[in-house]
């Protein structure tokens, strides 16, 4: 069996939530393997994350690299390449880090990759067996992959979710020294970050969100309406914010906005990873689809099967009275 | 700037409810409403508006059957230049690293300062831009929502990050973009743009034309393979609500008002 590696994402010195599920994740690989979780960045913030990293993980590899401040894939990649065994099997967040690092690493490790997993049942001999969707989510698979050379797997955030594990006393070793040259030919400059909208998504108890099941502009007004009858704000889904339909402070996800209501109405919106990943504290969940196999049935608590061009009239109707 | 744009025909999944066949073994692909790859639309969008505002040329190319060269043409309608298609027998069943490998292959019989991809295509992989770009030894970023030419030697590029904020970066030419969604607003293609470039020549490269080795693509060289499509025990699932319209909605606001989602 190769050496199994979590490469950490972190923040203002402290880990994702994605470094305790990468933990779960190769457990299910090897209930015995010592993992090392990777730990790239520089100063307090890289000590912040080696420290949380130590809860989860029972050794710690720690690069203290200047550069480094700013978590640059294309660098990070170089210096992973420079330090990782070549039949590692690295394990990382399938977020918008991971894509940026995982697919190039893979080739320079000349190893398999795959790309958001959200199962794993085990292995045979040196073939990973692995479950992933497709089609936004409309048909799951399971796959196959060939490790014995190594391998790339980057988990869907949210999937692998961690009990209540004991503190894992894990050990850092600094091995800054050995990071080599990392220079590459992207260069970060900055984070901008993202405006601020006219009304705030993240404060409301109920929020009326529509998908792209809306299908025409025109159409937002119904919406609206039907908001205003339940005392509830609009929020959408990422294809309406593209379309320049809303403005992008009103959009769910893990693009946009995390939001934390009470009640959320789901229309035309089939319940992307992406999208759910944006709704937190368990809200009461009713998800209006015309598509009874839409993805978002399976995580709504009352579901209805109806055009919502015909739903929405009628609930603002009704509620009129 | 000479551009090249990655396209993938796929089922386009805002059309078609998508059906797993009785065995398995694929799903039911006789009715499906096929089109071009959403994020590859906005990455052709991109060329295009780069090529006119500097100059320069824009290829699209995909790997695929016959069928694909229909994709080709439509992105050709927006405005691309050239279409090359990427097709041989040999080429079923390749996994994404062996699409890339394809596609470098390609890239390397031309010229281009920039090489585009989409973020993702329909089985949410987002893998191929970044392997090409690895393979090719060129620099990357991936969710590219921004683009900024600076020079013909370097470009600064917005890349999406969580919350929608912005990571910047300036990048070297030549280099490999995956393009996000939003990026721009693709233009529409009528049915009238499409005819006019109907009978425009379009290559085909198969593995001679390329100088790969048949061995090195298709199923037999996949390290990563799809056993079979299923469709999972889930738990409960929502509750669904029966009965007409009327009597569904009724039923809807007495939940909200028990939920607090009525004021
Ligand atoms: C890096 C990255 C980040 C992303 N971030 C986000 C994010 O923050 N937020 C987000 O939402 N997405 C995000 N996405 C996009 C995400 O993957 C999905 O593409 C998106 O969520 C789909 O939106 P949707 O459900 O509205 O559209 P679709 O998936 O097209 O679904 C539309 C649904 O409407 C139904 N429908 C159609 N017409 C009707 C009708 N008349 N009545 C009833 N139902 C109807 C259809 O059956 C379908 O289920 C991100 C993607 C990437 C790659
Ligand atoms: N068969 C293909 N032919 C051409 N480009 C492709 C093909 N498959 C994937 N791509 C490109 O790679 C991007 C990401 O696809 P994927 O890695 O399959 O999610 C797509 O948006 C396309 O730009």
């Amino acid at each position: 069996m190769t050496q199994l590696f979590a490469y950490i994402a972190h923040r203002n010195g402290v880990v994702e939530d994605t470094a305790a599920e990468l933990a779960v994740a190769a457990r299910t690989i090897d209930a015995s393997a010592e993992i090392t979780a990777v730990v790239v960045g520089t100063g307090s913030d890289l000590d912040g994350a080696c420290q949380g990293a130590a809860k989860l993980y029972k050794e710690v590899w720690k690069f203290d690299v200047p550069d480094l401040a700013y978590p640059n894939a294309e660098m990070i990649r170089t210096l992973l390449v420079n330090v990782l065994p070549a039949d590692a099997m690295v394990l990382m967040a399938h977020d918008t880090f991971g894509m940026d690092l995982g697919p190039g690493l893979s080739i320079k490790l000349d190893s398999a990759y795959v790309a958001d997993v959200v199962g794993i049942d085990g292995m045979d001999g040196a073939t990973m067996k692995l479950v992933r969707q497709e089609f936004a989510g409309m048909a799951h698979t399971h796959m196959t992959c060939d490790t014995s050379a190594g391998a790339v797997i980057s988990l869907r955030p949210g999937t692998f979710q961690p009990g209540e594990d004991a503190d894992a006393g894990g050990a850092v070793t600094d091995k800054s020294g050995e990071a080599g040259d990392v220079g590459v030919k992207r260069r970060f400059l900055e984070v901008v970050e993202a405006e601020a909208g006219d009304v705030d998504i993240t404060k409301a108890d109920v929020l009326v969100s529509v998908g792209r099941g809306i299908e025409d502009q025109d159409n937002i007004e119904i919406a609206e309406e039907l908001a205003e009858a339940m005392g509830a704000v609009v929020s959408c889904s990422r294809p309406i914010v593209d379309a320049k339909w809303l403005e992008k402070s009103r959009q769910v996800g893990t693009s946009g906005k995390t939001v934390k209501p009470k009640v959320y109405l789901a229309l035309g919106i089939s319940g992307s990873f992406q999208h759910l990943g944006g709704i937190k504290g368990s809200p009461f969940m009713v998800a209006v689809n015309k598509n009874p196999k839409a993805p978002i049935f399976q995580v709504a608590d009352v579901g209805i099967e109806a055009d919502i061009l015909e739903f929405m009239p009628e609930l603002t109707e009704k509620l009129k009275g | 700037m000479d551009i090249l744009v990655c396209v993938k025909r796929v089922p386009d999944t805002a059309e078609n409810e998508i059906e797993i066949k009785g065995d398995g073994t694929d799903i039911e692909r006789d009715d499906l409403v096929y089109s071009v790859n959403e994020w590859d639309n906005y990455a052709t969008e991109e060329a295009i508006q780069i090529r006119d505002d500097k100059g320069g040329t824009v290829t699209v190319v995909t790997v695929g059957d016959e069928e694909a060269e229909e994709v080709l043409r439509r992105q050709m309608a927006m405005g691309a230049d050239n279409g090359i298609l990427l097709s041989d027998d040999a080429f079923e069943d390749t996994d994404g690293r062996g699409i890339a490998s394809i596609l470098k292959a390609e890239v390397e019989k031309g010229k281009y300062d920039l090489i585009l991809t989409g973020a993702q295509a329909d089985d949410g992989a987002a893998q191929v831009g970044g392997m090409l770009a690895a393979m090719l030894d060129l620099p990357y970023a991936a969710l590219v929502n921004k683009i900024e030419v600076i020079d013909d030697k370097k470009i600064k590029v917005g890349r999406e990050i969580e919350g929608g904020n912005q990571e910047l970066n300036e990048i070297e030419l030549p280099c490999v973009l995956s393009i996000q969604t939003g990026i721009n607003e693709p233009r529409y293609v009528g049915i009238r743009g499409i005819r006019k470039v109907a009978s425009v020549e379009i290559p085909t490269h198969g593995t001679g034309d390329l100088g790969l080795d048949a061995g090195s693509v298709g199923a037999s060289a996949a390290k990563v393979k799809r056993v079979d499509y299923f469709t999972p025990e889930m738990g409960a699932g929502a509750e669904m609500l029966e009965g007409s319209m009327d009597e569904m909605v009724e039923k809807l606001i007495d939940m909200l008002k028990a939920k607090g989602g009525l004021k």
